[in-house]
């Protein structure tokens, strides 16, 4: 390719600048001043349905029912009130970092799909970009919004993940808790019990060495580096920053250099420099999927995961890393904090929660369609359907009420874990923080010291943050 | 014709002129006139001429690095607020990338891969190939030369995935080959598995334009070389060297530049692990795209591209020189 494409610096710029831009600070053309009943009354609809998931692969059962079953039962129901719709699914399967740099670049240009999925923790610098609007102001009727019934049935704490500075910018889908699974079958020639809970972390420590002794196993998963991205802050930094004591944000400001933060960091070293865990796998490009496929092939003991690695992951029929005996096989116990009673609010155990939400495109032909479409996404009905019988705790009370009892593991999770979670805070700054945080675990599974990975991170925390007085530093 | 084989060619140090104290190496003192309007099209019809070439070039080439010199100096990102409402912020971008130890790595790491792949592998492989090849049978010399342009003329895409397979850790060709199971070579090698896959894919490019450089060496000097007993070290030296100076200038700056602004790295290592193999194409896509800075990679971008502008500039005066 190098030779064929005449590579000249200046059209590099160009392929890299001019796509990306348009337009810089073109903001009086946004939909504010358009029309939120545009094509309210048109006959024939075009809409699109963007999501990060596809058939067969990434999150294979939402993208299933998506094409499946949401898209054939709205269009029946639309055409029920003569209207001739036609839905497209615009699937993806990348890493999450991935989909939401394509995403940007289309929101930014005013195209993409009429509705997509985001994550809770892009809803800030998305909704400042102005790649989403208020629900209420795509739509031009705030009651129209306000008065949907299925708000009364999303708790306060998953609405959060659709909203940004009080306002709902999307109906959110749903969330998770994070626990530590490990695998009996390794614990049990390792002589450690079936029912393992620990209550510190040197407890999970003490079971990584018996695991240690098996050969060919890595005892302990504890994501870090960048190429994991914001699985390494979810799965791995905040559960153990949450077991010190502290959030990534108290009181208003960001985490800096602190004895907690080094404390988590110290537990990273520990793991990656005494043989518990394998550095290589943290820094590998697909770190990732290698260390779920590594569990599933049973050399991985300990691993810290979301509910999303139990439904989707090793789940034995259309996980991506399928294990046929999981129900007997895979263990679940609550993430310990440092010591007991040393979590946030004096817990002794921690979890964190995430989750996404489904926003409307500002710039959609059909807004008040796209609201349709959105509200029968969240209906009642069709967040059962998506279920297709597996269970996952889903945005809806009345829902979740009906269909966790089946499924032991996701009950745990509703009943024990999401009482003692905590949130990402839903701040604009927060992926670059949780970026240098990415980089801080980085340094430490790279060899660096705990203190002068600590000491980078307090830099990057104040360049990200905007200033000294934004970070809670020693 | 025959000073060219003069066994110990003398080197022409001190042909530059007064050397005045702070004087510029100006061009020689030869004087070029106005052009004289050989084909006498006229002003108005020569305009005409060029053009819609012109255009091609303003609106491709001087308008987006124009533009890019512009986001250069503001704080556009990718999302939050500063995608709506970017400010000026003069030349900051430019004084921190002066400070940015990554940037920094980026630089150090591009010229390692320069000097590695390009000017070393490429160069070497590419002229060795080409000077085995001049003497086999036609069939051989073919076949080697179709897989050689097949490595170049593949798509990226589909060469990193056979690259990543063959580096894999995890039952990967290399290892399977070298029986060291396990040994994860694009994470503790990244960056010398990035030489030896560009020297790889770009060597075509080299031995195509020796192939045809060796062409031009006068047979009958070659014959003499080998009766006065020169060996062969000293016939590529003596010989063959001189013809194709030139020759291996032009290729030099071209493999130099296209490999400095090569992004298929990314689509091995992505840079990584933890930066070690970020060269400046990659820098900036990460910056731009991964931490949403695109003011600040902007900035970078432009950095890249006087850099590629003085190395131009220095193989042009060179080329000046020797003609």
């Amino acid at each position: 390719m190098r030779s064929l494409r005449p590579y000249s610096p200046a059209v590099l710029g160009a392929a890299a600048l001019a796509l990306l831009t348009g337009c810089l600070g073109s903001s009086e053309s946004g939909s504010g001043d358009q029309d939120a009943n545009r094509n309210a009354d048109a006959t024939k609809v075009e809409l699109t349905i963007g999501s990060n998931s596809v058939k067969g692969g990434k999150n294979s059962a939402g993208a299933t029912f998506v094409q499946d079953v949401l898209i054939p039962k709205f269009v029946a129901e639309q055409k029920g009130k003569g209207v001739d719709v036609t839905v497209r699914f615009q699937g993806d399967g990348s890493d999450d970092e991935v989909y939401k740099q394509k995403l940007s670049l289309d929101l930014s240009n005013k195209s993409g799909p009429d509705l997509f999925n985001i994550d809770g923790i892009w809803v800030g610098e998305f909704a400042q970009a102005g790649y989403i609007k208020p629900l209420t102001d795509t739509v031009g009727d705030a009651a129209k919004v306000d008065d949907w019934d299925g708000w009364k049935q999303i708790p306060e704490a998953v609405q959060q993940l659709g909203s940004f500075e009080g306002k709902r910018y999307g109906v959110p889908g749903g969330t998770d808790g994070r626990v530590l699974y490990f695998n009996k079958k390794l614990f049990q020639q390792a002589g450690l019990p079936a029912d393992w809970q620990p209550k510190s972390w040197d407890e999970i420590i003490a079971a990584g060495e018996a695991l240690k002794k098996l050969p060919g196993v890595t005892p302990i998963q504890l994501n870090a580096g960048t190429a994991m991205g914001e699985a390494t802050t979810m799965q791995g930094v905040l559960p153990l920053l949450v077991g010190t004591g502290t959030g990534i944000n108290p009181d208003g400001k960001w985490l800096g250099d602190t004895p907690k933060l080094r404390q988590v960091l110290d537990f990273y070293r520990k793991i990656y420099t005494t043989g518990l865990g394998d550095p290589v796998l943290q820094r590998e490009a697909k770190g990732r999927d290698k260390s779920f496929a590594q569990f599933a092939a049973n050399k991985i003991g300990i691993l810290l995961e979301g509910d999303y690695f139990w439904r989707s992951v090793v789940e034995p029929k259309e996980g991506v890393a399928k294990m046929a005996d999981r129900d007997t096989a895979v263990g679940y116990a609550l993430v310990p904090a440092a010591l007991p009673g040393a979590g946030v609010d004096g817990q002794d155990f921690v979890s964190m929660s995430g989750g996404g939400a489904t926003a409307i495109n500002p710039n959609t032909k059909f807004p008040q369609q796209a609201w349709e479409l959105l509200q029968f996404m969240n209906s009642a009905e069709m967040v059962k359907a998506s279920l297709d019988g597996a269970a996952k705790i889903t945005q809806r009370n009345d829902v979740n009420a009906e269909v966790l009892a089946g499924d032991p593991m996701l009950n745990f999770v509703a009943t024990r874990v999401l009482p003692i979670t905590q949130y990402r805070p839903g701040l604009a700054e927060y992926p670059k923080i949780s970026a240098a945080l990415q980089q801080a675990t980085a340094d430490v599974v790279g060899g660096k010291t705990t203190e002068a990975a600590a000491m980078a991170y307090q830099k990057a925390v104040e360049a990200a943050a905007g200033g000294k007085d934004k970070v809670a530093g020693n | 014709m025959t000073s060219a084989s003069a066994p110990v060619p003398v080197e022409p140090v001190q042909d530059r002129g007064p050397a005045g104290p702070g004087g510029s190496a100006g061009p020689g003192p030869e004087r070029r006139g106005p052009a004289v309007d050989v084909a006498g099209l006229g002003v108005g019809r020569a305009l005409g001429f060029v053009a819609p070439a012109l255009l091609l070039i303003g609106a491709f080439l001087v308008f987006p690095a124009i533009w890019t010199i512009y986001i250069g100096i503001t704080n556009y990102r990718l999302t939050g607020v500063e995608a709506v409402a970017p400010s000026i912020v003069g030349l900051s971008n430019y004084t921190k990338a002066l400070d940015d130890a990554l940037f920094h790595n980026a630089l150090w790491l591009t010229l390692l891969f320069v000097l590695g792949s390009a000017i070393i592998g490429q160069n070497i492989l590419g002229f060795t190939l080409a000077w085995v090849m001049r003497r086999t049978r036609p069939a051989v010399r073919r076949t080697v030369e179709a897989f050689v342009l097949l490595a170049w003329i593949l798509p990226s895409t589909v060469v990193a995935y056979l690259w990543v397979a063959f580096f894999d850790r995890d039952g990967g060709t290399l290892n399977g080959i070298l029986g060291t199971p396990g040994t994860a070579w694009l994470i503790d090698y990244p960056m010398a598995c990035l030489v030896i896959f560009n020297t790889w894919r770009g060597t075509a490019f080299s031995m195509m334009l020796y192939s045809s450089a060796l062409q031009a060496v006068p047979p009958s000097q070659l014959e003499s070389a080998r009766m006065v007993g020169a060996s062969g070290w000293q016939t590529l030296r003596d010989v063959v060297f001189p013809h194709i100076r030139g020759h291996v200038l032009t290729n030099t700056l071209l493999i130099s530049l296209w490999t400095a602004n090569d992004f298929s790295p990314f689509l091995l290592t992505k840079g990584g692990p933890n930066h070690e193999s970020e060269t400046v194409p990659v820098y900036i896509y990460n910056v731009a795209l991964q931490g949403g800075e695109l003011g600040y990679s902007s900035a970078i971008s432009f950095l890249l591209l006087i850099a590629n502008l003085l190395v131009s500039l220095i193989y042009l005066r060179l080329l000046r020189r020797r003609s």
